[in-house]
């Protein structure tokens, strides 16, 4: 891979102001060529209006961006080699699914045939053959989103931006075209931006995710690294669950970290690998990573506290437990449901909790 | 049993309430759309007399107590026969039509200006698009007649200028009443075209754009077939009150601007012939009303097959 090719887009020091309201700011991002990357954000985090910055639709107030080496800051978004897919498709509503598809090459001058053609292969490849005549009021929601995808695949970008690309189908069909999208990924090897509030969707799309919050990024990684190793609460809260458990630190060495740990049931010793130094920290643990029993732990070395289970929710492949300890703190516990039998632990039973010493993350502010 | 009563008893009041409303726009149309058009139908297929008034009746009784209906197509006859009649009317068409063709031309960059507009801004562009209508029409029109006569205030400009030395012919002829009636529709091409506009998804735009649009080329792809409906409306709204304008050719046209309108007025009180006036006017009718009904199912019917 060359240079370039890791730096396919580049965003340097971007920033965006709408009057006073500061919607991006001062942002350095690299997306490498062929990446499926999501910037993953509350609403009015700046993730769409970066989007809109790279697509051309915004004018950054500062800094560039550069695409496969050319500065794009103030290209006319007609003149980029970016296509974007809207939130609600901005899919035109007097034309027909031929005509919508078709309109990027009729722009670039292509003739009938090469039109015909194009068009054609990209409705098999969404799978859209036979429905050329429809007029977008009678597609279902699905439908109307892959004729979307087709009409800004068209015209072959270098970069495919997709705003919420998701937001508006239901459940199920939204894991069915999460796949098909990475399939059309993989196959035409175009690189995907992807600008989301759906975590789930972020984590099983992308190669990469940046989470942004209030215009910055706050982190950026691979889903699995970001979601095993946040690095602040901020990113631990907003990616899945996770108990967040109030620690003081008691003894700190370069390697070492011993805190006290309420929720937990007293000193927990642990790598350092903050070195934050401030004395209040925050132990967290991620649910999934907590075992419940309803029997004592045996083994001797084996930390756990007791508690009650205080609620509980059924999610079929998993049960959620809210487990308030002798502490009176409250840790939130799943378990995968892998016995067809009837729930075994219940409210108001008590249970015994138990971790792996690795599962355990130290986080500052 | 009673419960079953009361119950169909309550349904009935509701059903009754239901109709009342229903009727209301029926029976408005009924008293003052369709009982005059009967009555001015009636009068023209009477013959003309002196008397008061001045046709004859529909009805008479005979001497033997019965009674006889008398009707005569004369009236609409004649107006075949006088080319003054068929002249007139496409005269009409044809103001109407430039007038409304300039209205469009001049409204809809107005009407787009405005809904492209920042929102405080846009209610005081529209509230300056309607204050005109504070002012009587006749006023209005009476005021182009200063600024259009001879020794006007165009005239006074232009010679001021030194651009002119002999002052233009202006008032009394059709360039004066196109001015006129451009003047007073334009608000009524302004606001469908604006209440269209002002709906138009900017993401459509941006989506052209994105896929290689220039400006102009998103405007007339998008904004423009999108703005159809809003461009008929408008269109409709200054183009049938423009054919049967009475006020404008009177007070602005040249003797030789004929206007339906005016013949109209002449038949009804120059001439006292209300049976050949009401004929033209069924006539003027027709000729308006069928055109734009067909025009109206047909695309309701594009509407519902849209939709289905």
């Amino acid at each position: 891979m060359t240079d370039s090719d890791q730096k396919f887009i580049e965003i340097k020091g971007v920033s965006k102001n709408f009057g006073e309201v500061i919607a991006v700011d001062n942002v350095d991002l690299e997306i490498k060529k062929g990446e499926l990357f999501s910037i993953l954000g509350a609403s009015g985090s700046g993730k769409t209006t970066l989007l809109r910055i790279l697509a051309g639709l915004e004018v950054p107030s500062q800094g560039s961006v550069l695409i496969d080496g050319v500065d794009m800051t103030t290209v006319a978004p007609y003149d980029r080699p970016v296509n974007i897919m809207f939130q609600n498709y901005a899919l035109f509503p007097h034309m027909s699914v031929f005509e919508n598809i078709a309109y990027g090459l009729k722009k670039e001058g292509m003739e009938k045939e090469g039109i015909q053609e194009k068009v054609e292969r990209m409705l098999a490849l969404v799978k859209l053959e036979g429905y050329e005549n429809r007029k977008p009021n009678q597609l279902s929601g699905g439908q109307s989103q892959r004729v979307a995808l087709a009409r800004s695949l068209i015209k072959e970008p270098k970069v495919l931006l997709l705003d919420e690309p998701m937001a508006a189908l239901d459940k199920k069909l939204r894991q069915s075209t999460q796949f098909e999208l990475m399939d059309i990924h993989y196959e035409l090897g175009i690189t995907f931006v992807i600008v989301t509030h759906d975590q789930e969707e972020a984590m099983t799309l992308s190669d990469r995710i940046a989470i942004m919050e209030q215009g910055q990024f706050v982190q950026i990684g691979s889903p699995n690294l970001i979601y095993e190793n946040p690095k602040s609460k901020f990113v631990a809260d907003f990616l899945g669950n996770i108990n967040l458990l109030e620690a003081t630190v008691t003894e700190q060495s370069d390697d070492r970290i011993v805190v006290k740990c309420e929720a937990l049931g007293g000193e927990l010793e642990l790598n350092n690998q903050d070195q934050s130094n401030t004395s209040q920290m925050t132990v967290a643990l991620r649910p999934e990573k907590v075992m419940i029993e309803k029997t004592m732990p045996t083994e001797n070395e084996q930390k756990f506290v007791k508690g009650m289970v205080e609620d509980f929710g059924y999610f079929g492949n998993l049960s959620i437990y809210r487990v308030r300890t002798e502490s009176d703190h409250i840790i939130q516990v799943s378990k995968q449901n892998r016995d067809r039998v009837e729930q075994s632990i219940k409210w108001d039973d008590e249970v015994y909790l138990t971790w792996e010493n690795e599962s355990l993350m130290l986080l500052g502010e | 049993m009673s419960g079953l009563l009361v119950q169909t008893n309550n349904s009935l009041r509701e059903n009754l309430w239901r109709y009342f409303f229903v009727a209301i726009p029926y029976i408005w149309l009924l008293l003052f759309f369709l009982a005059p058009f009967v009555i001015v139908f009636k009068i023209s297929l009477a013959d003309p007399i002196i008397a008061q008034p001045p046709f004859t009746p529909f009805f008479n009784e005979s001497s033997d107590g019965g009674f006889s209906i008398y009707t005569t197509f004369d009236n609409f006859r004649y107006l075949f026969q006088d080319s003054l009649y068929f002249v007139t009317y496409l005269n009409s068409v044809k103001l109407a039509f430039i007038a409304t063709v300039f209205t469009l031309l001049i409204g809809y960059p107005i009407a787009y200006g405005i809904a492209r507009s920042p929102q405080p801004t846009r209610n005081i562009l529209l509230l300056l698009v309607v204050i005109p209508f504070w002012i009587s029409f006749l006023l209005r029109v009476y005021s182009w007649m200063g600024i259009l006569k001879t020794n006007g205030l165009i005239n006074g400009f232009l010679l001021w200028l030194g651009l002119i030395d002999q002052p233009l012919e202006l008032l009394y002829t059709d360039t004066a009443v196109y001015i006129g009636m451009v003047y007073s529709y334009l608000p009524f091409m302004i606001l469908p075209l604006y209440a269209n506009l002002v709906k138009l998804d900017v993401r459509l735009l941006e989506a052209a754009s994105d896929l290689g649009a220039k400006r102009w080329q998103g405007f007339l792809d998008v904004t423009l077939p999108l703005s159809i409906p809003g461009i008929i409306a408008g269109c409709l709204l200054v183009f049938i009150p423009a054919i049967g304008e009475y006020v404008i050719p009177s007070l602005l046209g040249g003797a030789d601007t004929l206007m339906i309108g005016r013949v109209l007025f002449d038949e009804f009180f120059l001439n006292r012939d209300w049976p050949v006036a009401s004929a033209v006017a069924i006539v003027l009718l027709l000729l308006l009303v069928l055109p734009i009904v067909y025009f109206q199912k047909k695309q309701a019917q594009e509407n519902l097959e849209a939709t289905a």
